[in-house]
């Protein structure tokens, strides 16, 4: 009965997304308000009875009704409460209906912040956002039904993949999706603006704060996936280039151009042709990468049944999505207009080469990613284009963007004074590149990448302190803290969010630069010793857990004759899908991880085992983190909430008279 | 400065930009490119020489071998048509297995032996890697010899 009842949520659903996609875009263009109206309270209904679709699952899946054929196939009795509902979105089905279900939580949100919006404005973004979510809710209602019935109905399940059964795997697909989809508000916004003609900073002001939200959520999930793997997957590194890596990969790049584009838009009115491409470019990179990964055309963890009605129907979606929005601003964008002038040397021009070189990264990430896929489809014979190709692809063009990124934030707009930006900066880059060029002979080891990383991270954090330091000469306020208080919060963002990647630079740098790793065969009682550290090998032991049963490996692990930590790696063994999984152990320190996994037994009690020592590892993910941190500044500055609070209804007539003074 | 020609500066600069990722998109293709052979193209020898590419088949029944050092493994990966030496030194992925699906990669050595660098995981118990999918069912096309057990991924819904 449950089932049932969401399968039915989702037809209403489907009903709901038909209307909110027509009326009110049809509305808006002819001036009608009564049919404007609907959009919002259809966002909210259509909110809600997805969510309900999404509890009846959960409750399928709670209560272990393996009469429910997705439910069968990704469960089981045995496995924990918190990964059944994890399950969820452990397969094809349920991460279409999780996809969706997150797409109408943007919505409710955009219905509660959007009363300082033109009508028309908001009914068509709500409208274009019924579109997307119409072709979401038609797809899982066809060809990929979460609720389908087995009859009779399996005795247990098949089990979650014993990779999938991670903590990870509870917040993970939801975070990057909320980045995947949250671009969605985005791609509305620029479709809206298109549609209506009109582009003015105003709107990069209302688009800006749902952008790095939902840039904020992708950042993190990235991370989150790339920390995971690291982890799980038990060879220690934390990212592989791998497609569909490449697929989160690609709109987080289209996204970080959008943000910075949109900044341009905002302030000086320029970029706007450009900033609602990037905004169609970064939700369909989004889609792509739904497609990439759920289709079944890549193979990895992450793909699941390969059905090909499935993949031509997102294949279809995305090209009337993608054809639809291009065709649409091809023919409108010429009405935008163009922003203010500006020279070569201007902040402007800064972010201008920030995004070329950002889009060029991007589109060689995709080339990289896709040409395999074409070769294949054509049959002209099974490449692979592996982490040498992105690494040496990447890298070159992601160093001069990060040289830039120094001083683009202390140029001034419009027009900039290349001398004078060399005469502020000159301390700044003495500094970074007597530090960079000495510290790794410290460190005892020279090599030109390890110079040219510490290089970009340093100069990021030197120029962020000098724009720190200039900008707090010019603010009001009483003594260092009141004036650190008057600088405003977007400013303390974006200062946050480069040092971010100045963390994380140096996160990659060390661990390139000084990981050492060893795969040795280990008696019990022997030791092996790596970066200075010694392990010593205390045999294994049987342990039974909850759904699988183990071998512990116990290890002593000691730095010059102390006692550093205890380590107990895993190889697990779960009964119902009759897989092993190797569980690595690892010591997380701010300076350096230690890492063991244990690889397999050989002969008396002797296992062969897999030693990592990787010196700043966890700054990948903490610069990852202090990123979104940025972005989460940048959001609650003074200017989105005046925005918002200004307009706020506060008895419903007054609103309606505030946002028509100010459409 | 006049906006024209500040225009024409900043399309040669991003044609500029333009070359350049495709100076380096091409130069890495170029030595980057890992491409994937068949244990029969193997055993023919249209495989280059010195070059890194992938081998896929099967892990033949009761080929594998371990050394002494408990880390170097040797094994057979076949297409049920021809089959190809492997060497190993390293820990192998959890679903490895004989009689199943594997995908390595690697080079060449004098004496005809694939001396790999990496060895494949396949994800789960039905799951073959296409590669390998792919080089059983050529042999299989070719008529050389009935393929044993070719694993068809994507099967969950019948197995159920």
């Amino acid at each position: 009965m449950i089932p049932e009842i969401g399968h039915f949520a989702l037809i209403l659903a489907l009903c709901v997304a038909v209307v909110q996609g027509s009326l009110p875009i049809y509305g808006a263009a002819v001036g009608n308000s009564a049919l404007m109206a609907i959009a919002r309270p259809a966002a909210r209904g259509q909110f809600f009875l997805v969510l309900i679709a999404f509890g009846c699952l959960g409750y399928a899946f709670a209560e272990k009704d393996f009469s429910v054929l997705y439910v069968a196939a990704t469960s089981n009795s045995q496995l924990p409460l918190h990964y059944r509902l994890a399950a969820i979105w452990g397969a094809h089905e349920g991460s279409l209906l999780l996809w969706t279900f997150i797409l109408t939580v943007w919505m409710f949100a955009v219905t509660l912040f959007s009363a300082h919006l033109p009508d028309t404005m908001r009914s068509r973004i709500l409208g274009v956002m019924g579109l997307v979510s119409m072709g979401f809710l038609l797809f899982m209602l066809t060809v990929s039904n979460p609720f389908e019935r087995l009859i009779p109905a399996a005795l247990d399940g098949r089990d979650l993949n014993p990779l999938l059964q991670d903590p990870g795997m509870v917040i993970h697909p939801p975070m990057l999706y909320m980045g995947y989809v949250g671009f969605s508000v985005a791609f509305a916004f620029a479709i809206a603006a298109l549609l209506g003609g009109n582009l003015d900073a105003a709107w990069a002001r209302w688009s800006r704060p749902w952008t790095t939200v939902a840039w904020c959520f992708l950042t993190v999930g990235i991370a989150m996936g790339s920390g995971w793997a690291y982890y799980e997957l038990g060879w220690g590194g934390w990212w592989f280039w791998d497609p569909v890596e490449n697929a989160s990969f690609m709109p987080w790049l289209a996204g970080t151009a959008l943000i910075h584009s949109l900044a341009v838009t905002d302030k000086r009115g320029g970029f706007k042709v450009w900033t609602v491409l990037l905004a169609i470019m970064a939700f369909s990179l989004s889609l792509l990468g739904t497609f990439l990964v759920r289709s079944g055309v890549l193979t990895s963890v992450h793909a699941f049944a390969t059905d090909p009605k499935r993949g031509l129907f997102i294949l279809v979606f995305l090209a009337v999505v993608i054809g639809g929005s291009l065709a649409l601003y091809a023919w409108r964008a010429p009405r935008v207009g163009l922003g203010g002038s500006f020279a070569m040397v201007s902040r402007e021009g800064m972010l201008l080469a920030n995004n070329v070189l950002l889009v060029a990264a991007m589109g060689s990430v995709l080339l990289g990613t896709l040409y395999p896929l074409f070769l294949d489809a054509l049959d002209l014979g099974k490449i692979s284009v592996g982490p040498p190709y992105f690494d040496s692809v990447f890298a070159p063009l992601m160093a001069p963007a990060v040289f830039l990124m120094g001083i683009g934030p202390l140029a001034q707009w419009k027009k900039a004074n290349l001398p004078d930006l060399a005469k502020r900066l000159r301390w700044a880059f003495g500094v970074s590149l007597v530090t960079a060029l000495t510290l790794p002979f410290v460190m005892g080891k020279w090599t030109p990448l390890l110079s040219l990383g510490l290089l970009l991270a340093i100069w990021i954090v030197t120029t962020a302190v000098v724009g720190l330091r200039e900008r707090l000469a010019h603010v009001d306020g009483h003594g260092l803290a009141g004036r650190l208080a008057a600088v405003p919060r977007s400013y303390w963002g974006m200062l946050v969010a480069h040092c971010g990647i100045a963390v994380f630079i140096v996160g990659v740098t060390m661990v390139k630069g000084f990981e050492t790793e060893s795969d040795v065969r280990m008696n019990v009682g022997e030791t092996a010793t790596i970066g200075g550290y010694t392990f010593r090998f205390d045999g294994t032991q049987d342990v039974v857990g909850p759904n699988y049963t183990a071998a512990r490996g116990t290890f002593h692990v000691s730095w010059d004759g102390r006692e550093t930590t205890i380590l107990y790696p895993e190889k697990r063994r779960y009964p119902v899908q009759n897989q092993i999984m190797t569980e690595a152990a690892i010591d997380p320190g701010l300076l350096r991880d230690l890492y063991v996994s244990l690889g397999e037994p050989l002969d008396d009690g002797a296992w062969s085992v897999r030693l990592y020592h990787k010196p700043f590892v966890d700054w990948i993910w903490g610069g990852c983190l202090i990123m979104a941190l940025g972005g989460v500044l940048a959001v609650s500055d003074r200017r989105y909430r005046l925005a918002w609070r200004k307009q706020e209804p506060a008895v419903v007539p007054s609103a309606r008279t505030v946002r028509r003074k100010v459409a | 400065m006049k906006p024209r020609h500040k225009r024409f500066v900043f399309i040669g600069l991003g044609l500029l930009t333009l070359g350049v990722a495709t100076v380096l998109v091409l130069n890495a293709f170029q030595s980057n490119l890992v491409f994937f052979f068949t244990p029969t193209q193997v055993a023919s020898g249209e495989v280059p020489q010195g070059k890194s590419f992938r081998i896929g088949g099967m892990v033949e029944d009761g080929s594998l071998i371990r050394e002494s050092d408990g880390l170097t493994v040797r094994f057979y990966v076949t297409d049920t048509a021809k089959s190809v030496p492997v060497t190993y030194k390293g820990i192998l992925p959890d679903l490895f297995k004989e009689g199943k699906g594997a995908v390595a990669q690697g080079q060449l050595g004098a004496d005809g032996t694939f001396i790999a660098s990496e060895v494949l995981a396949k994800h789960d118990e039905n799951y073959m890697p296409p590669e390998a999918a792919e080089a059983l069912a050529k042999a299989k096309a070719s008529g050389a010899q009935q393929s044993k057990s070719l694993v068809v991924p994507g099967s969950k819904k019948e197995s159920l």
